[in-house]
């Protein structure tokens, strides 16, 4: 088996500041990591590894200092990386980066392909879906739980707001999946030293992919941003541990307090 | 000269980090309050090859250097100084003698396993008599033919109950005084060795500090460790780089006393005011933040030399020195801005406090820290 994680270097948003005086954020000092909901994604492809033996590859496609989530990526067990990178990609939106990473997919061997559900800083949860699509292959989104026949058949557990699915998919197929489910393992010792000391990162270029350029980069991106603005800081909000009971005639008091009944 | 990190060693800190902060630092409270020697954690480092860093490949190492090591032992001890004591005594003072002193044959026996974690490693110097004049020993291992018995008692071992190896001093010619000392490699399961009593101590309380007790011990003869007669040196040159370990988790403690200390005084209010808005804790602050990062410029630059086989016994022993005397400060000064909470169980500062009363004693007192850089001074 064959599967190619997609990852992708992001800020760790939970480090961000807001500067109180402009309102703006604070990036100077914020660390990068690798996506939480990719990281889990990472894990799951390196499970059916440790159950199956399958080969996993990890992609990204980013500016050079993106590679370090690669040589993570390998620490962690991932057998091939490659980074997609070109001063052609920049500016990329969700269409122009999944027809990226879909022309280099072509050129991947895969029964699966993972991503996370969604990056910490966009929130968008659209790579995943429309890498399927450009490839026309089944999709999953939401993954919590994945189970292998060891042939071509995932059963595979999707979570909905309000409790689970069971589905059964053929290879190949994407799968987006939840950090939540699937806690990471650790790098360790000699996976970090040979990242760097033994392995290489494949570097690929827009060349290396059968896409037409006017797809990529932000030619290829019909996003436009038509305004953007900070979020007013909300106050921490009061918490009380109180009975049922005790509850209504609070929240009616605080309803009355501000002349709403 | 260049001070920053390689990419390599940051994710190593990145890694060692989140263990440290996941599985560590939740366990650090009840180690301390039940004495617990934390095997699960133990375990799990070997899985992630931390109980064998700076050790070849060949040998079942991670093929790491000792700076990596000293991060390593660095960042468990500033969650947890017990933990971080068990990787140092067990890669310092026990794989690293059989590493450098160690035949063919022994290297293959023993230190793939301590090196993957399956066993633990623990050195035996310290008896009842023989404290800093080390070669006051009393253990005597009489030449049996076939094999040495081995008769005496060691105490203060790091790691004792739960080891499975241990290099061991002890006075095969009395009438040559240190040079009368050599090094052997006991198991375990020798017939005639046994755990002694363990030590209820202030700090470091999971570290299974126990003695060792040699009763017609016998050890094999190719059991002997170095050459006759060479124990002493043997002895001196781990302790060298034991120091280094040492240092690291010095350095750990106080920075963990830093993070919790500066958390606090940013939450804590009097006076309508946080007390990290006071000048005198800023001040205090400021000195103690520098304080510790000369110690960690002194440990980084003593693990460097190691790492560059260049003469470092002397930097270890000021990187010992340094840290270990910053540690106590800093904690001490820590429990104070803490004020009646600090003296209390509820926050971790007077645990780090008493934790890094060791770090001034063992493998050298700061004394014999001072004799070791004025003997290098005055040389």
């Amino acid at each position: 088996m064959k599967i190619v994680v997609c990852i992708k270097q992001v800020p760790d948003t939970t480090e961000i500041k807001i500067n109180p005086a402009t309102g703006t954020l604070i990036r100077d000092g914020v660390p990068s990591i690798m996506n939480p909901d990719d990281k889990g994604g990472l894990e799951v492809a390196l499970q059916l590894k440790d159950k199956f033996g399958a080969h996993v590859t990890v992609i990204t496609m980013g500016p050079p200092q993106a590679e370090a989530i690669l040589r993570e990526a390998m620490a962690m067990g991932a057998d091939r990386a490659i980074l997609l990178t070109d001063r052609k990609f920049a500016g990329a939106d969700t269409l122009a980066t999944s027809n990226a990473l879909a022309g280099a997919l072509r050129n991947i061997e895969h029964d699966l392909i993972i991503t996370g559900r969604q990056a910490i800083d966009g929130d968008t949860a659209q790579v995943g879906p429309q890498i399927a699509e450009h490839l026309h292959t089944p999709m999953i989104s939401y993954v919590a739980g994945v189970d292998f026949d060891g042939k071509n058949l995932l059963t595979v557990k999707k979570e909905d707001e309000d409790g689970y699915q069971m589905l059964e998919v053929h290879t190949p197929a994407v799968l987006t999946v939840l950090a939540s489910a699937f806690t990471p393992r650790y790098m360790t010792v000699k996976g970090i030293i040979e990242a760097y000391d033994q392995r290489e990162i494949e570097i690929w270029t827009a060349e290396k992919i059968d896409v037409d350029e006017a797809k990529l980069g932000l030619n290829g991106s019909p996003t436009r941003v038509k305004r953007s603005f900070t979020k007013p800081q909300k106050v921490a909000g009061e918490v009380f541990d109180v009975t049922p009971e005790e509850a209504v005639d609070l929240i009616v008091s605080k309803l009355k307090e501000k002349f709403i009944i | 000269m260049d001070f920053s990190l390689s990419k390599k060693e940051e994710l190593f800190l990145q890694m060692i980090r989140e263990f440290a902060q996941n599985e560590v630092k939740p366990l650090a409270a009840e180690v301390d309050e039940e004495e617990k020697f934390p095997i699960e954690n133990v375990k799990k480092l070997g899985k992630l090859g931390v109980m064998g860093i700076p050790v070849p490949v060949e040998y079942g190492g991670q093929g790491g250097t000792n700076q990596m090591y000293s991060m390593a032992v660095e960042e468990l001890s500033r969650v947890c100084a017990t933990t971080g004591v068990i990787v140092s005594a067990h890669t310092s003072l026990c794989i690293a003698p059989i590493m450098e002193h160690g035949t063919e044959e022994q290297k293959k026996k023993y230190v793939p396993k301590l090196a993957s974690g399956e066993w633990i490693g623990a050195f035996g110097l310290t008896e009842p008599n023989a404290g800093t004049d080390a070669a006051m020993q009393q253990t005597t291992a009489v030449d049996a033919g076939d094999k040495w018995i081995l008769n005496g008692s060691k105490i203060f071992i790091t790691n004792a109950s739960e080891a499975n190896v241990f290099v061991v001093m002890a006075m095969t010619d009395k009438s040559k005084g240190t040079k009368g000392i050599s090094a052997f490699i006991v198991e375990k399961g020798f017939k005639g060795f046994s755990i002694g009593k363990k030590e209820m101590k202030m700090g470091i309380r999971g570290s299974a500090t126990c003695e060792l007790i040699f009763e017609n011990c016998e050890v094999p003869k190719e059991n002997l460790l170095g050459e006759l007669g060479k124990g002493f040196k043997i002895a001196m040159m781990t302790l060298d780089g034991g120091r280094i370990g040492i240092a690291s988790q010095a350095l750990g403690i106080a920075q963990g006393a830093m993070d919790e200390t500066v958390k606090y005084t940013k939450e804590r209010k009097q006076f309508g005011k946080a007390i990290a808005k006071f000048q005198n804790t800023q001040f205090q602050m400021a000195d103690l933040e520098t304080k510790v990062q000369a110690a960690r410029l002194l440990v980084r630059s003593a693990s460097y030399k190691k790492d560059m086989h260049l003469p470092y016994s002397a930097d270890a022993a000021m990187a010992k020195l340094f840290a270990a005397e910053t540690a106590m400060e800093v904690t001490t000064k820590a429990v104070q801005f803490h004020g009646g909470y600090g003296y209390t169980r509820e926050y971790p500062v007077e645990r780090m406090m008493r934790d890094a009363k060791i770090t001034e004693i063992y493998e050298g007192t700061s004394e014999v820290q001072r004799m070791v850089i004025a003997g290098k001074l005055f040389a």
